[in-house]
């Protein structure tokens, strides 16, 4: 090992560069592997052979008989997708997934984008950093208390019902909670306000890397700031906001199992049972491993096809896209 | 012509000001309006929620909160898990993207591929629920632990932006000089890379404090509960009371706490909110003073990554 050392510069005077490429040696690519290998042997554990377990999705398998059951159980071919396909809560359940997502998307792309354009338009830099860090907050809060928040302002006793009788805007309390027809609402507010803030970052420094010469020339152009906001700011952030639908359209099928179990209750089931929910409950509280299982594939193999295909779609019409 | 501008522009100023200052106010609000309720007196705020500041101001719910046994044992137990996976995981990270953005790193594919195949092949909840109970980490402490040692590849993509900003050439001298791997790693590549490490560690540590997915999934002890998993059982037993209530409303000693704390000075309440509020503390403040790192890492995650 020592040789190495020494041979070196002999092989680089001998001009033999080429036969000698540094850190090509036994010892640091063991160093390297040394490095690397727990993280990729834990990788195999916990995201490669779980994979596997997809079979059973195309099995009758039974939960009590354990890991070897994976194997042993009997093939059943797409029986467990069409027990899925015929249930009563799948059509619902599929609405209420695609539902919610597009909802939350068109709401909270256009926003949080015009919430960094705007928060751009501040002169005083101390007021924006205070805008930021305000706005961050909820970020950092966990979905259990941010939405238990909610749950304790919008109950039929809480501020929200409160405040509005005090301004007798209503009778009766409304029950934003029990009554299905307000679930959609809530789940796109709340995640708003909660990642605007967050959500703008990666905006903001797309608009920091515009080239100023662009506005300067626009402003003796006669273009006014909404102009300039239009005209140059928007197309020259394009890849970014790009890269975010990319995550949306992919995202269809994937909600935010932490905050809708948050707001769920068996009242508003009707509009709250997303895929996540519905694997979850099926899964592992009535053990339909099989089943729940079955939904859960059925959604993978769509989130990569939807990943791949918005991801080829922008960088056809964009030129650029995630991969 | 020009003063039109000005004007206009002064308009502008004004409103742009004030569509911030109600976001800042529906941003913050929540969080005033929980500390606030959480302090008032119990019994005096079945008359309706305070808005601006307790009308009977109590301490006793935060107190109640505090020395309840079963909320600090959830406490310690989602504090040691924080500290040890963050640790253990941005080490993990560093370590192995130092490795994994080495040039003359051999068989460079394959790394890549099973790093992109762990994020975009999503782990199914039933598989992994099956892997854990053949493991023997189900309903055990390992499991806030064993499965999430190793980070997401994402986290790997993050630090080898930050890596690359880092000289090649003080890699080659190093080497020349006879430095192995673990010794420039050590010496050149961690105090150079404070700033990422520091951004990192805070989402990792904010991920794994606000998680109660792993409680909720992978545990039945009611002394493995985590504290967001105790304040959702709170808040579901609370909310339980004029709707069906949940599974995870029935449960001993939360109806304990409640029971003891009907009536007086607390209601079920106040411990909630004030549970809310404790429990967000070691998070608020964390977060305004790593600000400057996260953003940088943000930063350079999309810009570069």
């Amino acid at each position: 090992m020592y040789d190495k050392t020494v041979d070196k510069p002999l092989l680089l005077n001998n001009e033999k560069k080429k036969t000698f490429k540094l850190g090509h040696d036994f010892r640091t690519q063991f160093e390297l592997g040394i490095m690397l290998w727990p993280s990729i042997l834990h990788i195999f554990i916990f995201v490669i052979i779980p994979l596997f377990g997809y079979i059973i999705a195309f099995k009758d398998y039974d939960p009590v008989s354990g890991v070897a059951g994976i194997f042993s159980s009997a093939w059943n071919g797409w029986n467990n997708f069409m027990i899925m396909f015929n249930s009563y809560d799948f059509i619902p359940m599929l609405r209420n997934t695609i539902g919610m997502n597009l909802l939350a998307s068109f709401v909270s792309i256009p926003v949080t984008l015009f919430f960094a354009l705007f928060l751009n338009e501040i002169t005083s830099s101390k007021f924006k950093s205070f805008v930021q860090t305000a706005t961050y907050l909820p970020h950092f809060i966990s979905w259990v208390i941010y939405g238990g928040l909610f749950v304790t302002l919008l109950r039929s006793d809480g501020a929200v019902n409160y405040i509005l009788k005090q301004l007798h805007l209503v009778n009766k309390p409304i029950p934003f909670l029990s009554d299905p027809s307000f679930f959609w609402g809530i789940a796109t507010v709340t995640s708003l306000l909660k990642d605007l803030g967050w959500g703008a970052i990666l905006y903001l420094a797309a608009i920091a890397g515009v080239d100023m010469a662009l506005y300067e020339s626009a402003t003796i152009d006669g273009a006014g700031r909404f102009k300039k906001m239009f005209y140059i700011t928007i197309p020259c952030i394009k890849p970014t906001l790009m890269i975010m639908i990319i995550f949306a359209v992919s995202g269809i099928l994937n909600n935010n199992f932490t905050q809708i179990y948050v707001f769920q209750n068996s009242l508003n089931l009707p509009t709250s049972q997303v895929i996540d929910t519905y694997v979850y409950q099926f899964g592992l509280q009535q053990l339909q491993f099989n089943v729940a299982t079955a939904i859960q594939l059925m959604k993978s193999v769509f989130a990569l096809i939807l990943l791949w295909g918005a991801n080829s779609l922008s960088k056809k019409m964009t030129q650029s896209g995630l991969f | 012509m020009v003063q039109n501008g000005v004007r206009s522009s002064r308009t502008f100023q004004i409103v742009n000001i004030s569509i911030m200052v109600i976001l800042v106010f529906l941003a913050v609000y929540p969080f005033f309006f929980s500390i606030i309720n959480s302090l008032n007196d119990g019994t005096d705020l079945r008359r309706g929620p305070v808005l601006l500041w307790p009308r009977v101001f109590r301490f006793d719910s935060w107190e109640k909160v505090l020395s309840d046994s079963s909320i600090i044992k959830a406490g310690m137990i989602t504090l040691s898990r924080t500290i040890i996976v963050t640790v253990i995981q941005i080490f993990n990270t560093a370590l192995f993207t130092y490795a994994f953005s080495r040039p003359y790193l051999k068989y460079k594919k394959f790394y890549v591929a099973v790093g992109f195949a762990s994020m975009y092949f999503p782990g199914a909840l039933i598989p992994t629920f099956l892997l854990y109970n053949w493991l023997g980490i189900y309903d055990t402490y390992w499991v806030y632990i064993t499965p999430i040692l190793v980070g997401s590849f994402f986290n790997v993509i993050i630090f080898n932006a930050n890596y690359k900003a880092i000289p090649e050439s003080l890699f080659e001298s190093a080497k020349m000089d006879g430095a192995n791997e673990f010794r420039i790693f050590f010496s050149i590549v961690l105090p150079l890379s404070k700033s990422v490490i520091a951004a990192i560690s805070v989402f990792v540590a904010v991920w794994i404090w606000n998680d109660y997915g792993t409680t909720l999934f992978f545990t039945q002890n009611t002394d493995l509960q985590t504290i967001q998993y105790y304040i959702l059982k709170l808040i579901m037993s609370n909310a339980g009371a004029d709707q069906v209530s949940s599974a995870a409303s029935q449960n001993a000693d939360i109806t304990k706490l409640i029971n003891q704390t009907g009536i007086g000075r607390t209601t079920a309440e106040t411990i909630q909110l004030a549970a809310m509020v404790i429990a967000s503390i070691p998070m608020i403040i964390m977060y305004p003073f790593t600000q400057k790192f996260f953003i940088k890492g943000v930063m350079l995650g999309s810009v570069k990554g």
